[in-house]
């Protein structure tokens, strides 16, 4: 029961083979069991969570369920949640008990989702691999000695061993996309303002976006449904009217061409990641796509330009962080100054401070145009890019991630190494694109996803194709022996 | 050696909306400490910034008033530093594409001449809090009511060339905002904060010299005094072959001097970038004319009109309409009493005397136009002479309101009852013979003893122009 994707809980629970508040038991039953050895989750909310199932189990009794009515979900500790913790995998914050709920906590609260709890992350989501969380490393379920990728790897670890059945998780530079891949389950970062950054506390504004991780792309467009659209608390979320995700699910992939980039098929890729994908090209190929090969040539650059722009916003992002009205303040400061100094220098872990002083320096008087100025030029080239392929190809597919999930420890001695985990996925946050990572096939007993890339406002595409390709493979079904 | 002393002001000007800038909490001043502030204004994390486009609004119509170039497209930055009213650890404020561009204000120098300031640009940004450094035992106490409350920045190019300068651009930028209704203009409560660039350079010289900056100038008088102690200060350095270190300068009044803030809030480097959580703000001409369309008249304009309209010298209809609580004020009173002349002068003399002496502004005068244009309207049609007016206006200040009853009761009314009036003639010049005789002899300047023992006799209640005429008449038979 609980391996089942959210559309068929949602079934089960209209026939009634099981209740809201028994599935919700059981989630959390799986969760004591497993969760000591995974770290997925840093909070649990059991008791919230069997009054929230209780409740939809009654609106269910009194005929007002929706899709999501009595669902189990886990929420990345990225999202402000009014009287729970909210800490954000840091030191910083592991006192704070958010005041109000984020707007996608608001709307899944809204639709009866029923929140498990709150997972594990990188440190303000900075890291691609969970180990820079102030709360340990979160274990990849298909391998304990592995990382589940980051900075959602909480969210993603917990959907892949079936310790929820659907998470909300966040994606600056791949977030979502890249520990969907190493978890061997379904991932969509959407078009920047698709969804409100209300309550989800701030990495790098211009880049932020909240999505679902999920265990089948129908479910990630049901979840879509609910967290997707205009808010008037955040300037930056498009005002525009709201669509169902599902609509277009089973609209045949005929006519449908897609772009292979072949900056992402080059010398960094590996034989064995190449051939799993040129499998799923062809199983695209038989369901009606037609392949070409597209270039982003500015897409190299990606990585330097992200590295300069996302520090940068996170420098001031950050700066709340004082020790102050909230979080964490050091003992007995003697002033201002040292109250400000051990504060956050005791507060914020090292990858953290290394970015903030990236951003800051970034933004000094007299290395503005040297790095900021220029990040954003580069910036420009990237989204002009992707528009140039766009007018060709509906869609672009290439690698999410260069390899499978590498181990703990293995990469965080370095942190440039780390920084290139995310190179093909960073070009779409920079261009503010929709992109989905969905599981592509196995190395090793490890899952591998594959990327989907498409122009502003293509969520309801991506989902389509992502969701034929599921009805005809089986990937997304694998489940690790935990 | 000649020096020459070059001023520029910055002014902050709290903008009267009802929420805040970036958040939907009351600006309104005065309320419990931390009462006026919502989670965006604690800075607390995942909070996001929304526009209150009526500080737009107020912005343009600022622009628009002096003339300047509105900015079509607006964009925020972060300005970064520590400090603890500062919750978010930046301003929000407008660097480089501010709404308002260059533009220009007139004032009127000492020697009745003008003189055009140009202003550089007004950009919008959120105040700070205030942080509290009493009562809490060694530590600091916050207060974040104010944070987040929208202030217009207004930058003036460095045209002015001395406190008196400085001092009449401030008050006419002043009466701008208030006319526009922009901002309560008090400079007491913050709602208008000045700072002044000040430095000195040879005259005849282009080149500017090192300036400083003077900080929290909270009043006009404090503007001119700050300014001219600074002035002789640097005066002083120069003439001793020292050199002016830029740096920032605290105005203590009490002390009547300025001094030099620690250098650490100099240093400063903000490290401006744009502000990401809001987008740019996008303005077309018909949003522009909309708001030119609502346009209240402005001083300029008024003290022209009241020149051309009314009859007034530039003097009268200047001071007339340096505020626009006065110039309305001066209106009522016209279009209820029809004299423009007699209003201005006992607008402009007795009214301003009265509130001057009770350091009253004219909003909160104890005489109403309607009590005014009514006394006005009795010596007009000769129920009360002039100077009997005086009288009455002192019983207005004292509170009384209707001008009627006040003549009724005290039986102020003017005799022009011609029977009375030459019964009192007969009895002057018959308890006067010497001078009858002098007058009869040619001596006209007895006249003037005549009709003061008259006016004595009827208590001032004779009609001057009918006592006037009877006396010549009787002293002449």
């Amino acid at each position: 029961m609980l391996s089942k994707t959210v559309a068929e809980l949602a079934t089960a629970l209209a026939n009634k083979d099981v209740s809201s508040v028994e599935l919700t038991q059981a989630y959390l039953d799986r969760i004591a069991q497993l969760n000591p050895a995974l770290n997925a989750y840093v909070t649990l909310t059991p008791e919230r969570a069997l009054a929230q199932a209780a409740a939809a189990d009654a609106a269910r009794a009194a005929g007002q369920a929706t899709p999501l009515t009595g669902i189990p979900i886990a929420h990345k500790d990225i999202f402000c949640t009014r009287d729970v913790l909210t800490a954000c995998g840091s030191r910083m914050l592991a006192n704070f008990t958010s005041p109000y709920d984020a707007c996608v906590v608001e709307r899944l609260q809204a639709a009866g989702a029923v929140m498990l709890g709150k997972t594990n992350m990188d440190e303000f989501a900075m890291g691609s691999s969970n180990e820079t969380s102030h709360f340990g490393p979160v274990h990849n379920p298909w391998d304990q000695a592995r990382v589940p990728g980051g900075s959602s790897g909480g969210s993603a670890a917990a959907v892949a061993a079936d310790l929820c059945a659907m998470a909300t998780g966040t994606d600056t530079g791949g977030s979502i996309r890249q520990p969907a891949s190493f978890c061997g389950i379904t991932g969509l970062k959407p078009t920047y303002g698709r969804v409100s950054r209300w309550g989800m506390i701030a990495f790098a504004s211009s880049l932020d976006q909240a999505g679902p991780l999920s265990k089948s792309a129908e479910d990630a467009a049901l979840m879509m449904n609910v967290i997707a659209g205009a808010d008037a608390r955040d300037s930056t979320c498009l005002d525009i009217p709201a669509e169902d995700f599902t609509a277009q699910l089973s609209k045949p992939l005929t006519g449908l061409r897609i772009g292979l980039p072949r900056e992402h098929f080059s010398s960094g890729l590996s034989t064995s990641v190449q051939e799993i994908l040129q499998l799923a090209i062809r199983k695209l190929e038989s369901l009606g796509a037609t392949f070409r090969d597209i270039e982003l040539p500015n897409n190299h650059l990606s990585v330097p330009a992200y590295y300069v722009i996302a520090p940068a916003e996170a420098s001031a992002n950050l700066s709340r962080f004082d020790g102050a009205r909230f979080g964490y303040r050091c003992e007995n400061p003697v002033n201002l100054e040292d109250m400000y100094k051990r504060s956050r220098g005791e507060g914020f872990g090292d990858e953290v401070k290394r970015r903030i002083m990236v951003g800051t320096y970034a933004l000094s008087a007299g290395y503005y145009d040297a790095y900021y100025k220029k990040a954003q030029k580069i910036r420009r080239l990237i989204k002009e890019d992707f528009d140039t392929a766009f007018k060709d190809v509906d869609l672009i597919l290439g690698p999410t991630s260069p390899h499978t999930a590498f181990k703990l420890g293995e990469k965080n001695s370095d942190p440039v190494t780390m920084y290139l985990e995310d190179i093909y996925t960073i070009a779409v946050n920079l261009a503010g694109l929709p992109g989905m990572s969905l599981p592509a096939g196995m190395l090793g007993g490890l899952p591998i996803g594959m990327q989907l890339v498409g122009p502003a406002l293509s969520e309801s595409r991506l989902l389509n194709v992502a969701h034929q390709f599921q009805l005809h493979t089986d990937w997304h079904t694998q489940r690790p022996e935990v | 050696m000649t020096w020459e002393t070059v001023i520029g002001l910055e002014v902050h000007v709290q903008l009267a909306t009802n929420s805040k800038l970036f958040s939907g909490s009351s600006t309104h001043f005065g309320a419990a400490p931390n009462t006026q502030a919502s989670l965006y204004d604690l800075a607390m994390p995942g909070t996001l910034p929304v526009m209150n486009e009526e500080v737009l609004r107020m912005a343009v119509s600022f622009g628009l008033a002096v003339d300047a170039e509105i900015g079509k497209r607006s964009v925020f930055d972060r300005k970064n530093y520590f400090y603890p009213d500062l919750p978010k650890g930046y301003q929000i404020s407008q660097l480089d594409f501010p709404t308002v561009g260059r533009g220009s204000l007139k004032i009127q120098l000492e020697d009745g001449s003008d003189k055009i300031i140009a202003i550089t640009r007004a950009h919008i940004e959120e105040d700070a809090g205030k942080s509290l450094h009493e009562d809490f035992q060694g530590m600091s106490g916050i207060d974040l009511n104010r944070a987040g409350t929208p202030l217009l920045e207004i930058v003036s190019d460095p045209d002015l060339r001395n406190a008196k300068e400085a001092v009449a651009y401030l008050k006419k930028l002043h009466s701008i905002i208030l006319y526009l209704g922009i901002s309560d203009g008090n400079m007491a409560q913050g709602s208008m904060r000045c700072d002044a660039n000040v430095s000195m350079r040879k005259k005849g010289d282009t080149e500017f010299g090192t300036r400083t900056e003077i900080k929290n100038v909270n009043s006009f008088r404090f503007v001119e005094k700050a300014i001219n102690y600074e002035v002789q200060r640097q005066i002083e350095i120069l003439g001793d072959g020292g050199r002016i270190v830029q740096e920032t300068r605290l105005y203590d009044s009490d002390k009547d001097e300025t001094r030099s803030m620690r250098s650490k809030e100099v240093a400063n480097d903000y490290r401006y970038f744009p502000e990401p959580d809001l987008l740019p703000v996008v303005i077309d001409d018909a949003f522009i004319d909309a708001i030119r369309a609502t346009l209240p008249e402005l001083p300029d304009a008024r003290c022209q009109r009241f020149i051309t309209q009314y009859g007034l010298s530039e003097y009268d209809a200047d001071v007339l309409t340096s505020s626009r609580d006065m110039a309305e004020y001066f209106e009522a009173v016209v279009a209820l009493c029809g004299d423009a002349k007699l209003s201005a002068n006992w607008v402009s003399a007795d009214l301003l005397g009265l509130l001057n002496k009770q350091d009253l502004n004219i909003s909160a005068s104890p005489i109403s136009p309607q009590s005014l244009g009514t006394l006005i309207s009795r010596i007009k049609d000769n129920t009360i002479s002039g100077k009997i007016a005086k009288t009455v206006f002192e019983v207005l200040s004292d509170g009384e309101t209707d001008v009627d009853a006040i003549i009724e009761a005290r039986g102020l009314k003017q005799v022009t009852d011609t029977g009375a009036i030459e019964k009192l003639v007969d009895d002057v010049i018959a308890a006067n013979p010497d001078q009858v005789a002098q007058y009869r002899g040619g001596k006209e300047a007895v006249f003037g003893f005549f009709v003061g023992q008259a006016m004595k006799l009827s208590k001032g209640k004779a009609n001057p122009a009918q006592l006037n005429e009877l006396l010549r008449k009787k002293l002449s038979a």
